[in-house]
């Protein structure tokens, strides 16, 4: 008997100095996990989406805004976060074959026009000036809601920018032009009004790179589909439609967010390389020197998405009003949990999946890269 | 003094343009010859590129296949025109509907201005048959024509059965955002010219036609067509217009795109595109096809149906099917899915067609020379001309110097001295006898004291229009030196031979010559002046200076006789 009692001693010693490593690592997983729930600063995502040039032969432009538009709200920001601005209308369009769809995909597989599309800037109203109030905040008292950026100094806001453009400049609709400089003030007036915690703005045009040389705000962001003296070029071009329905860079970055689900811990260094000079023919470029943390620290989902921080936990937790007790009870569910299965959120539809599986070995086996 | 304004300058000036003038006459011309041969080669020639955005890098597929419901069309077409006669109207009508369009007819009639080779008819009358298909979701604003026109015998009827098979294929896309009128004329082109005025509701060419009762907006661009059967080896695409207006290149482009995807065989003036470049092959047709164009455009006459389009400014091409000995043929079916492919692209602009150019000519289907470039080689031929011209000019100033320069600097020897006048007989002996100082002619010395009584002895000189025209070419060099005499009157010694600029009755002259007549006779030069004739030039100089001295001559006893009359026969001004 003293045997087994100095046996199951031994043992439980044993166990208690071989469960100490796994329970310092515990702590320290549970530190990073803590860790990553205060990693960014922000409450909510908004997002502005433009695309500035008309005309039937444009329609990529529209598809291009379109496809960010349908990855931002899969991933969580609701319309009422989305200020969308689309130039001309392309669904409706007479020439177009299929009319209420807009194609990204040729041979019609995917349709990112959608069933409940929200634009708010539309036709005529999408112009410099109306762009900049939005930025800036500084609109009509008439305005309606849906047309207002109505964001906070924890809001991280996505701006995608597409049409034609050159170097220093953005045209808007045949008629007027938004310069960098222009930009770079407006994104500045939005600082000193504290309308935004942390902003990427991603450009797909031609130059495109020029358009984010002159930000001088602090956590900014930049991404750009091509350098200054390169032309981004035009992708899938359908016979169908009888126009090119997206370019390159929109492109391969909406299969790349395809992908991402808001559980996803994908992060900023893999939208770097989405598009590399072999596929895109121009030369992706991007900025970080404004933004104060490091891009492989900053998840997809901090800007595409809106992810709540949310930890689940079954333990009832009693509030005692010494703070260090509730400390450790803390401490303690947290261990407990962390011995438990992790709960996480539940799988989106996989879209991925859905999108995928048809056409992507037919993607890869075609070998229509002819851009324009 | 400037170089112009400097005798002696301006002088060695005319000497020099004169000698050269022959041979840069020549060179000029040889210039202009070789820069026109040398618009064959690659360096003046360009690749056509389509310059239009909206009509730009994406194809689109044609599904057109309907090439047995076309010729099944065509068979009822000439069957149906046999039996009438002239155009089919009501069959035409009954098909069309049946397609699907909005059909109206317009008659016209044009009493010719001359007999027909057959027989002598004068009253041209026909039926315009055009059937409208609107554009499901658009407005009717713009609109793309496809005609066909059909001669007195049914040489056309492939066409016009392949034209209403694509309307009956166009009338199931949905994608259409201008209308689109298929027209069938009668009479070839009096029938298109008719139409084209009513449409436009104009009347230039005195047609008598019913107006349009159904419009389709404004015409963005339109095809003719001209199949003569119902297979083809080629389609040849003709540019020249009216008056030698052309369309607007894009228009060619996107032809020859269509061609380049379809596989057609196109030819431009009936002859393929030269292959080889390096060899001698290609640059002479090129030459040879660049000549023809311009003897074409010069000619001034509509090759085709499109021709008579290009004035109301819309571009239009005509395409004609032939059916040569050629192995592989292409059916109607190949030909449809091309103009399938053109229609739709052209559906897909915004504006007319601008971007292009409108003035070229070309030396193959896809090379191009831009006016600046072949501009050049006639203005080197315009050049001989001007040269011409200058010389001209030239001479006559150096005759007008001559006499002066006698009295001036007796050792310079004028290139037209006065006495070398002496080989004319006649009218030429009372003016050397006022040159070698003789009595003066006694209404002219009057005249130049009173330089206002010698003009108004003259009737207005209006009936003189045309010899004061000449008299002003040969006194305004002599006019020139006045003012410089004005201005410095030590260059002119007292005693100098002042020509009488007033005296010749140019009345289109009076404020120069006679301002500085008194100014130069003001200051004590009066006695020594008299009528200094002019000096007729060289006799080689042709009859312009000879009849100008006639009339100077003539004009000058009119004075006289009038001086001497008792009493004016003029008021005085």
């Amino acid at each position: 008997m003293v045997d087994t009692c100095f046996l199951s001693q031994g043992l439980t010693t044993l166990a208690g100095l071989l469960l100490l490593p796994f329970g310092s690592l515990a702590a320290s997983q549970i530190e990073d996990q803590a860790e990553q729930f205060f990693r960014s600063g922000h409450t909510n995502n908004w997002a502005v989406l433009v695309c500035t040039s008309r005309f039937w032969f444009n329609y990529r432009h529209v598809a291009n805004t379109l496809s960010v538009y349908r990855s931002v709200k899969r991933l969580g920001i609701p319309d009422s976060h989305i200020v969308l601005m689309l130039a001309d209308d392309m669904a409706c369009n007479p020439r177009n074959p299929k009319p209420a769809t807009v194609y990204s995909h040729k041979n019609m597989e995917l349709n990112v026009y959608g069933d409940d599309v929200e634009v708010d800037y539309r036709s005529y109203e999408v112009t410099v000036e109306n762009f900049l109030r939005v930025l800036t905040g500084r609109i009509p008292s008439s305005t309606p809601r849906s047309k207002r950026l109505l964001s906070d100094d924890r809001s991280n806001i996505l701006i995608y920018m597409t049409g034609h453009g050159g170097n220093g400049f953005l045209k808007f609709q045949d008629s007027e032009e938004i310069t960098n400089i222009e930009l770079a003030d407006a994104f500045e007036q939005m600082w000193q009004k504290r309308r935004y915690n942390e902003l990427l703005f991603i450009i797909d045009t031609c130059q495109g790179a020029s358009m984010y040389e002159r930000f001088y705000s602090p956590n900014i962001m930049a991404l750009a589909s091509s350098q200054v003296g390169e032309d981004s070029l035009s992708h899938q071009p359908d016979p169908a439609v009888g126009v090119h329905l997206m370019d390159r860079y929109t492109f391969y970055v909406l299969e790349f967010l395809e992908e991402i689900n808001p559980a996803s811990q994908t992060n900023m260094n893999d939208l770097f390389q989405v598009c590399p000079k072999s596929l895109c023919v121009s030369t992706p470029g991007h900025r970080t020197d404004l933004f104060q943390r490091d891009p492989k620290n900053v998840l997809i989902t901090d800007f595409f998405g809106s992810v709540r921080k949310v930890e689940i936990t079954t333990e009832t937790l009693s509030l005692q009003p010494d703070s260090g007790v509730i400390e450790s009870s803390y401490k303690k569910d947290q261990m407990v949990e962390e011995l438990m299965e992790p709960l996480k959120y539940a799988e989106q539809l996989p879209v991925a999946q859905i999108i995928h599986q048809d056409f992507k070995d037919a993607f890869l086996l075609s070998s229509g890269f002819h851009g324009c | 003094m400037g170089l112009l304004s400097d005798p002696v300058r301006r002088r060695a000036l005319a000497r020099l343009v004169l000698r050269l003038n022959a041979p840069l006459c020549v060179l000029s011309y040889v210039a202009g010859i070789a820069w026109f041969l040398a618009l064959a080669f690659p360096p003046l020639t360009q690749r056509t590129y389509m310059s239009e955005n909206a009509m730009g890098s994406t194809m689109v597929e044609e599904q057109f296949a309907a090439g047995d419901r076309a010729r099944s069309l065509a068979r009822d077409f000439t069957a149906h025109r046999r039996k009438s006669g002239a155009l089919p109207v009501a069959w035409l009508e009954r098909t069309m509907r049946s397609v699907g369009l909005e059909v109206y007819t317009q008659s016209f009639s044009r009493k010719l201005p001359f007999p027909d080779e057959t027989h002598e008819r004068y009253m041209v009358s026909g039926i315009n048959v055009y059937g409208i298909l609107r554009a499901p979701r658009a407005a009717s604003t713009e609109s793309l024509v496809l005609t066909v026109p059909c001669g007195p015998d049914s040489t056309n009827s492939q066409a016009v059965g392949l034209m209403l098979a694509l309307a009956a294929h166009f009338r199931g896309q949905i994608y259409w955002a201008k209308d689109i009128i298929f027209l069938v004329t009668e009479h070839d082109l009096l029938g298109t010219e008719a139409w084209l005025e009513a449409y436009h509701d104009v009347n230039v060419t005195g047609m008598q036609s019913s107006p349009l009762q159904g419009r389709a907006g404004a015409i963005q661009a339109a095809v003719a067509l001209e199949l003569s059967s119902d297979v083809v080896t080629s389609l040849d695409v003709v540019v020249e217009g009216l008056n030698g207006q052309l369309p607007n290149l894009d228009l060619l482009n996107l032809f020859q795109t269509f061609c380049q995807k379809g596989g057609l065989l196109c030819t431009l003036q009936g002859k393929l595109q030269p292959q080889d470049w390096t060899s001698i092959d290609g640059p002479l047709q090129s030459v040879q096809t660049l000549l023809l164009m311009v003897l074409q455009q010069a000619s001034g006459r509509p090759h085709g149906a499109h021709g008579l389009f290009l004035r109301y400014r819309v571009e239009a091409l005509t395409l004609r099917g032939i059916n040569s000995f050629r192995q592989y043929k292409y059916d109607l079916v190949a030909v449809g899915k091309a103009l399938e492919g053109m229609f739709r692209k052209l559906n897909h602009l915004l504006e007319r067609l601008h971007q292009s150019f409108f003035f070229y000519l070309l030396p193959a289907l896809s090379r191009f020379v831009s006016i600046g470039l072949y501009m050049p080689a006639a203005g080197f031929l315009l050049l001989v001309l001007g040269l011409k011209a200058l010389e001209l000019w030239m001479q006559l100033h150096e005759a007008g110097v001559g006499p002066e320069e006698a009295g001036k600097t007796p050792g310079s020897s004028p290139p037209h001295p006065p006495t070398q006048g002496g080989e004319h007989t006649g009218p030429r002996q009372g003016l050397d006898g006022a040159e070698t100082g003789g009595p003066h002619l006694p209404g002219t010395t009057a005249g130049l004291h009173h330089p206002h009584q010698l003009l108004s002895g003259l009737p207005t000189g209006r009936q003189h229009g045309a010899c004061c025209c000449r008299h002003q070419a040969l006194w305004t060099p002599a006019a020139l030196h006045c003012p410089a005499g004005a201005d410095e009157p030590s260059s002119y010694t007292p005693g100098q031979l002042v020509p009488v600029a007033g005296a010749s009755g140019s009345t289109a002259l009076p404020g120069r010559g006679l301002a500085a007549l008194p100014g130069r006779t003001g200051p004590g030069r009066a006695g020594a002046s008299h009528l200094r004739l002019p000096a007729l030039p060289a006799a080689g100089s042709g009859p312009l200076p000879l009849l100008a001295a006639l009339l100077e001559r003539a004009l000058l006893e009119v004075t006289e006789a009038a001086r001497s009359s008792p009493r004016s026969l003029l008021p005085r001004k």
